[in-house]
């Protein structure tokens, strides 16, 4: 860009007056920024506007319906004397550590199966997408009916094979919930990791099982040599989308627990919601959404680094 | 090392049979290529004995085991595949080292074979790197020395040099050779070029439609090809083929088309008047007074050598010649074929006839 417009003038003494505008529609630096301008404003305007807006919001005493004024770092001075924020920091973690661990193993142990050569492959990939064809919302009523206190299926299933006695009380005690929240989350996020690690796993050309059966490799070995280490550049990529959408997850929630049992199913993002939206503190709301950007950033920067290009990738491959 | 024996081996995809009974005797150190024209089942016969593929009947046995059950990693085998199969996230020497890994070699065991195996192929210096680096050249040398490593008792090539441009592949045709020549080791070797065949092998597999057409040295498949399949796969230029009859009138010669009047040394008995194809080999033109006469289509000198196209009774034929004719489109010469050496083939099964 410097150099263009550094060059304007002489060019534009040269050229005996050519308008200033057919200048900017003819210079080729000048199209690209034409071009990228759409772009760019969308995104400033509903992504970084928003951002700097919660962030700013987030240093002020704003509530709905008053304008806030700057108090500098109260909010966040309160909200490290919470012990509910704390709470929902650990929920959050717990949540997303153990969902994500579960939808891996899961993904994974689907994909290698569907891998394989087997009668109606086609749809049987097809009905994994299901849960993730499904709208959020929709499916957390499906839940939120399979886990109601009187009506869960589960539980009658259970009582008539005569494996339990009374109801199972899923959204209502806070072991229960968290780990009925973690399986609805399960269900939702595993096709997503199937799908895309199966694409992975058909680009390993099928030779190299067949070079690692002759080397002499049982099957685990080849998994643990070939498939494992073929597959993680894809498994970096997938586990970090895995990791951002659980960790900001409030759909699910929102729609089963809101939060409860005595808070022991709030995330970040509903307690941010609750917090700022439902009782009009914006403030508040808005630095507890802040403080979820450090965790972001970090588990972006963790795939970042793992996610570059290994040294047995560079190079050409035409083989 | 290890003699193979290949009995009556037959397979089937579902009800549709690639393999109709193929036995093929194999000597311990031998070389042999398998050879045909794709689809013929060379591949499947070579991945059945590899063990990646089940027999569905027949036997196959390695040394004096019949390994039709034996899983591939304790057959005692080495694969080279035709897009080389290393491990991309691997260097050379732990592609090379990775079967005695498994085996659960100790490193010290792993990097001598590793060394030993390098230093045989010229590898030394790229034994860090990984395959993304190398050039196709060096990626066959490493899939050759994966297989050299185990010393295993037969050597599997599953057309190793069809990813290689032209020039490569002599170099790494000869390379293999003298390999094969220092290790000894069995060999069995897929191609569907004939010219490796006739180069590289002690022993030629022609195989066509799941069947073997014929077998036997380099030589005597070019010298006394068994049908007119064989004779017209083996040989380049291939043999050209004149349908006529044989006619026996005094002396015998061949009637071809348009009256031709071909040379034969002998006729086979009882065969005057029978149908038969004539079939001359390109070099075996020679230009005499009293040839066929024939008018010439095209010219293509090579620098070593001429290939002439010409019609011969209507039929279009090409010669081969040593010498530097000056001929133009359209000239007329009269070629004659070598008596002692044309061939003479039965019109409808395509067997050899032998006078």
């Amino acid at each position: 860009m410097s150099t263009v417009q550094t060059s304007m003038p002489a060019q534009a003494a040269a050229a005996g007056e050519p308008s200033f505008w057919s200048r900017l529609s003819g210079n080729r630096n000048w199209a690209a920024f034409w071009f990228m301008l759409p772009t760019a404003a969308f995104l400033i305007l509903f992504l970084a506007y928003p951002l700097g807006l919660g962030v700013w919001m987030s240093f002020t005493d704003e509530r709905i319906g008053r304008a806030g004024a700057f108090v500098g770092i109260e909010n966040y001075q309160w909200l490290w004397d919470d012990s509910i924020f704390w709470l929902s920091v650990f929920n959050t973690l717990f949540y997303t550590l153990i969902a994500s661990a579960i939808k891996f193993a899961i993904g994974l142990y689907l994909a290698l199966l569907l891998n394989r050569h087997m009668p109606f492959k086609a749809i049987i990939r097809s009905i994994v997408l299901i849960p993730f064809i499904v709208p959020t919302v929709l499916s957390a009523i499906a839940f939120w009916w399979i886990y109601d206190s009187q009506f869960s299926i589960i539980s009658w299933s259970l009582i008539k094979l005569g494996l339990i006695h009374s109801n199972i009380n899923f959204l209502g005690d806070t072991e229960w919930a968290r780990a009925s929240v973690i399986f609805a989350n399960v269900w939702r996020g595993v096709p997503f990791v199937a799908i895309t690690l199966l694409a992975g796993l058909q680009t390993v050309s099928p030779s190299l099982y067949e070079a690692a059966t002759l080397d002499g490799a049982t099957s685990w070995q080849r998994f643990r040599f070939i498939t494992y280490p073929l597959l993680t550049p894809i498994i970096a990529v997938v586990m970090t989308f895995s990791v951002l959408f659980t960790f900001t997850d409030f759909q699910l929630i929102w729609a089963l627990t809101r939060g409860g049992p005595v808070n022991a199913t709030h995330l970040m993002a509903t307690l941010s919601y609750q917090r700022g939206i439902i009782s009009g503190r914006l403030g508040e709301g808005a630095a507890i959404a802040t403080a979820m950007i450090p965790f972001l950033v970090a588990a972006i920067a963790i795939s970042w680094f793992g996610m570059q290009r290994r040294k047995w990738q560079q190079g050409s491959n035409n083989d | 090392m290890s003699s193979v024996q290949i009995r009556d081996v037959r397979k089937s995809f579902g009800n549709f049979e690639v393999l109709h009974g193929v036995s093929i005797p194999i000597e311990d150190g031998e070389f042999v290529v398998l050879v045909g024209p794709s689809g013929c089942g060379k591949s499947t016969l070579l991945r059945m004995l590899a063990g990646l593929e089940n027999i569905t009947s027949g036997t196959i046995s390695i040394g004096d085991r019949v390994v039709n059950n034996v899983q591939p990693k304790e057959r005692d085998i080495a694969m080279v595949f035709q897009n080389y199969a290393l491990y991309p996230h691997m260097t050379v020497a732990d592609n090379m080292g990775f079967s005695l890994k498994l085996r659960g070699a100790k490193p010290e065991e792993i990097s001598t074979g590793v060394k030993r195996a390098a230093e045989i192929l010229a590898l030394t210096p790229l034994l860090d790197r990984y395959p993304r680096q190398l050039s196709g050249g060096q990626r066959q040398r490493v899939a050759m020395g994966r297989a050299i490593v185990r010393d295993p008792q037969v050597f599997l090539f599953d057309e190793p040099l069809s990813n290689l441009d032209a020039k490569l592949r002599v170099a790494m045709r000869t390379e293999i050779k003298e390999l094969h020549q220092r290790l000894r080791t069995t060999t069995v070797y897929v191609t569907h070029d004939q010219i490796e065949a006739m180069t590289m092998a002690d022993k030629i597999v022609v195989m066509h439609d799941g069947i073997v057409e014929q077998m036997g040295s380099p030589l005597e498949l070019y010298d006394t090809p068994a049908n007119q399949f064989v004779a017209g796969f083996i040989g380049s230029p291939a043999m050209n083929f004149l349908k006529g009859s044989v006619k026996v009138n005094g002396a015998a010669y061949f009637e071809g088309p348009n009256g031709v009047k071909l040379p034969l040394k002998s006729a086979p008995a009882n065969s005057d008047g029978k149908p038969a194809v004539y079939g001359v080999r390109p070099e075996h033109f020679t230009i005499a007074d009293d040839g066929a006469e024939a008018e010439i289509v095209v010219v293509e000198p090579t620098g070593s050598e001429t290939q002439v196209f010409a019609k011969l009774g209507g039929e279009q034929v090409v010669a081969v010649f040593r010498e530097r004719h000056l001929f133009n489109p359209g000239d007329k010469v009269r070629l004659k074929p070598d008596p002692a050496l044309v061939h003479l083939f039965d019109d409808s099964t395509g067997k050899r006839l032998d006078s």
